[in-house]
């Protein structure tokens, strides 16, 4: 039983969502800013005619900020049909993944970063940490 | 007579789809004979034509459709079942009320087309269902042979009929090929002669106006409105290049797209008339319960709205009127009295006016007393008297709206309960317009409705703050002010921390939207750029960094959890492809204007009392040992108590006292204040002050007076706890700062920013 990401990086760590979640991938896209909102809420983008709240997943996930000169990415998904932009580093690839290389969140990892992870796949070289968008947008 | 016609229009249209219903529907019913949904939708339909047929008095169609309806009603209720001898007279029928329905829309009468022998032959069928000796349930369904000699040419199927059917009556679907065999016959005999002349007379109503799903309008819309935004940024971007090519093309872009955006709007439009239609009734019903004679008049009825606006207009509307009638127009010896024709006119007038549309309802009856208007605010507690004599008396009619207003000198089963105009100001600024009433006494009122042509696409205007592009909707903004370095030291004036403008010669209380979103000006050099908006009846002026333009904008709504945040309305993308945000004007009036609706919700205690824009504030001066005296201002209390000392309870290290099933922190404003508390005896003296759901009881020495001074405060006391000294009745009293006393006794009663902000104003005004 084999399963499909969309890879990314967030402060070193390899991270996954669904490749079926996944609309597209952007990059450099102006962000209106948004006074009085929530840390986690990077602005408001312009997608082809469409606004859109842009997720800083470094914030949700009590990452530090970002090197100010460093572009973050978009990754477009959709949750319930509209879609949403999450904030990553970079862009990995596409990998298929076994079931059997999945294991539930280790115990000893607390906080918010367990609440937003299904858990990990082990590959060969690291771990793909596979994130929980329903509950990423819903933070 | 024109309504009327209107109508069978209507009529008309409807029924020539449903006849291509109908006809859609016979062709499957041959397929499955025994269908109920399918009969059941044939009989909806012919019982549709037939009711409003009724009703227009087309007294053949109603006959033809009423034999019709029985008979299908009798095959979907399976007393009967599809034969071809039911077949034929069912679309002989369908054709004639073709026929007739062609005739209505020739000449608008029935002309001489004969129903007799359709209806006879139905007439035939249904008796001689019931008149057939039916010796076992199977022959009940073989009547059809007796209806057959009238003049009804098909003996081959007659013949072939017993035959098929005699058996297969339990599942008539057995039975298709005669039945299938029938009916193109029938069809074929009128149906050539119709289409000839219907095909010719038709396309006229039917054709030339066609049903769209509304929701196919509202994608259009959408569409239209991404248009409208590609445009505005291709029109800026050709504005920056030099090809005059490119200049041109989007020159006619914008001119194609600004039509077909009107063109789109215009689908969605409808004339008011639909709303007013409905008004000389309730005017006439009305006129009469209240015995005074109405005469109506409507103005500008085919002026058109947004059909989803004109809904919402519709109650506000139709109240206006009752209230015109009801306490607007006088009796008619009233009328007589003052000199005027017995009967009065009520007018209505719609115009399009600014991109908005103008409704007004006019009276010619007594008109409003602006000094009744003022002394129902002063008796209620919605205005002091200070307020109102620096009110104009058009400002003074407007007080009509606020919540519990009403002059009705009774109440009637119409109107006069105190709800009503402000219900009518909430529901027109629901929809983003406004309402105003204008009156000359003795001569009549008009109150005016100023609506948007359409809520999608929005005239706003776009500003800067702190780098960030935000909008503005036109209808809050009033004007612009700009000041310059110079002016703005001078014209900006400070009264404790809140900023005004004396904007001709009345204060504007001025609202920083750096500060209200909590972020830093990038403007250094002094100027100030005043926005003069008006929201919820009140006017302020939105100090912005910079004023770009005034676009048309698309509003795209925001998730809930951004609209949670009340400062934004919506997003939109400007003409470079950013997105801006729409700051929500009524939100922001709301969180920075507080004061006086919270004065209300505290007001039981003449607490109502509040001064406009300087002078005249009430103090309650309480004694706090040692010979102070502190003024509390008195907007600030509830109630003043005395408890017993016995019942103050400690709580951690504060003191608490149980007060009316609550527990209120207790704070001693003699220890507040570095004073020595000199009274002796087992009860203390509290103040109580409350906002919202939260309340504090301050403890002083005693109450010593209430004053209505004119008060002027020497903040040059520095003190803690104290934002200044005023003399009262010669004695130096010391002004409280209530808010850092409330926070001693409480420090999460401010948990709410609003009403952080309204105190901290209400204190400004004090001082």
């Amino acid at each position: 039983m084999s399963t499909r990401m969309v890879t990314f990086t967030l402060d070193g760590h390899l991270y996954g969502v669904d490749v079926g979640a996944v609309q597209e991938v952007l990059r450099g896209q102006t962000r209106t800013r948004i006074p009085l909102s929530p840390r986690t809420l990077a602005g408001l983008i312009n997608l082809r005619g469409q606004v859109l709240s842009a997720i800083d997943l470094r914030a949700l996930l009590d990452m530090p900020a970002r090197a100010v000169d460093t572009e973050p990415m978009l990754v477009v998904i959709r949750v319930a049909g509209e879609p949403i932009a999450l904030l990553v580093d970079s862009i990995g690839s596409v990998v298929d993944v076994d079931a059997d290389q999945f294991e539930p969140p280790p115990d000893t990892l607390a906080g918010v970063s367990r609440d937003l992870l299904l858990g990990a796949y082990k590959l060969e070289d690291q771990l793909l940490l596979a994130l929980d968008v329903d509950r990423a947008v819903a933070a | 007579m024109e309504e009327i016609d209107e109508i069978v229009q209507e009529f008309l249209v409807e029924s020539h789809e449903n006849l291509d219903q109908l006809d859609r529907d016979l062709v499957a019913l041959e397929r499955e004979p025994g269908s109920r949904d399918l009969l059941g939708s044939i009989f909806r339909t012919i019982h549709t034509i037939k009711g409003t047929s009724g009703f227009l008095a087309f007294g053949k169609l109603e006959a033809v459709t009423h034999v019709g309806e029985n008979l299908l009603a009798r095959l979907r209720d399976g007393k009967l079942s599809m034969t071809p001898q039911t077949t034929d007279p069912l679309l002989a029928m369908v054709d004639t009320v073709r026929e007739l329905l062609a005739s209505i829309e020739d000449n608008g009468t029935e002309g001489d087309v004969d129903v007799s022998d359709v209806v006879e032959r139905i007439t035939a069928i249904l008796d001689g269902n019931e008149a057939a000796p039916a010796p076992t349930p199977i022959a009940e369904l073989l009547p059809e042979p007796a209806a057959d000699p009238e003049p009804e040419p098909e003996p081959a199927n007659v013949v072939a009929e017993p035959a098929t059917v005699a058996e297969p009556v339990v599942e008539p679907v057995a039975a298709p090929a005669p039945v299938a065999a029938a009916p193109p016959a029938p069809p074929a005999r009128p149906v050539p002669a119709d289409t000839a002349e219907e095909g010719v007379t038709r396309r006229n109503v039917a054709d030339s106006s066609i049903r769209v799903d509304v929701e196919l309008l509202d994608t259009l819309m959408r569409l239209v409105g991404e248009l409208v935004l590609t445009r505005n940024q291709i029109v800026r971007q050709a504005g920056d290049q030099d090809g005059l090519d490119l200049m041109r093309s989007a020159q006619r872009l914008n001119l194609i797209a600004t039509e077909l955006q009107e063109g789109v709007m215009k689908t969605r439009m409808q004339p008011i008339d639909h709303l007013w239609s409905k008004l000389p009734r309730v005017v006439r019903d009305l006129g009469a319960a209240c015995g005074k004679g109405v005469k109506l008049a409507m103005v500008g009825r085919e002026t058109e709205l947004d059909r989803s606006l004109l809904e919402s207009v519709k109650d506000p509307l139709t109240h206006l009127v009752r209230n015109a009638v009801d306490h607007g127009l006088e009796t008619p010896e009233g009328r007589r009295a003052a000199g005027k024709p017995a009967e009065g006119v009520l007018t209505l007038r719609a115009y399009h006016e600014g991109g908005q549309v103008v409704v007004e309802v006019c009276d010619d009856g007594a008109g409003i007393d602006a000094d009744k208007i003022a002394d129902k605010a002063l008796a209620s507690g919605l205005r002091t008297s200070a307020q109102l004599a620096q009110m104009s008396s058009a400002d003074i009619l407007q007080l009509i709206f606020l919540p519990g207003f009403s002059t009705a000198q009774s109440v009637t089963n119409v109107s006069g309960r105190g709800v009503g105009m402000d219900v009518v100001k909430t529901n027109i600024e629901s929809i983003g317009g406004t309402i105003e009433v204008e009156s000359v006494v003795g001569r009549g009122t008009t109150c005016r409705l100023r609506i948007p042509l359409t809520l999608a696409i929005v005239p706003a205007l776009t500003v800067e703050c702190a780098g960030d592009r935000y909008a503005i909707p036109q209808v809050s903004l009033l004007e612009l002010v700009a000041l310059d370095a110079d002016r703005a030291a001078s014209a900006v004036e400070d009264v404790n921390g809140a900023s005004v403008y004396r904007l001709r010669g009345a204060l504007l209380p001025l609202v920083r939207l750096t500060d209200v979103l909590g972020v830093e000006s990038e403007r250094s050099d002094g100027h100030v750029l005043i926005a003069v908006l008006q929201a919820e009846g009140k006017r302020f002026g939105l100090v912005i960094d910079r004023v770009l333009s005034t676009e048309e904008i698309v509003v795209k709504p925001l998730t809930s959890r951004l609209k949670s945040l009340g400062t934004y309305s919506g997003a939109t993308i400007l003409g470079d492809g950013r997105v801006a945000l729409i700051l929500d004007v009524q939100a922001l009036a709301r969180r920075a204007l507080t004061a006086e609706a919270l004065e209300r919700g505290a007001g039981d205690g003449g607490a109502e009392e509040q001064r406009a824009a300087g002078e005249h504030l009430r103090m309650l001066v309480a004694g706090i040992g040692g010979g102070r005296r502190v003024a509390i201002p008195l907007s600030s209390v509830t109630r003043l108590e005395n408890i017993a000392a016995s019942s103050v309870e400690v709580v951690g290290s504060r003191e608490v006292v149980q007060y009316r099933g609550a527990i209120l922190p207790l704070l001693r404003l003699d220890r507040h204040l570095g004073a020595v508390s000199e009274r002796a005896g087992d009860d203390l003296v509290v103040v109580v002050y409350s906002a919202g759901a939260r309340s504090v009881a301050i403890v002083v020495d005693e109450i010593i007076d209430i004053v209505d001074e004119e008060t002027e405060v020497h903040s040059d006391i520095d003190d803690h706890g104290l934002v200044g000294s005023t003399l009262i009745r010669d004695r130096i009293v010391e002004v409280l700062d209530v808010r850092a006393a409330i926070l001693a006794a409480d420090p999460k009663f401010y948990s709410e920013p609003e009403v952080d902000l309204d105190l901290r104003n209400e204190l400004q005004e004090a001082v």
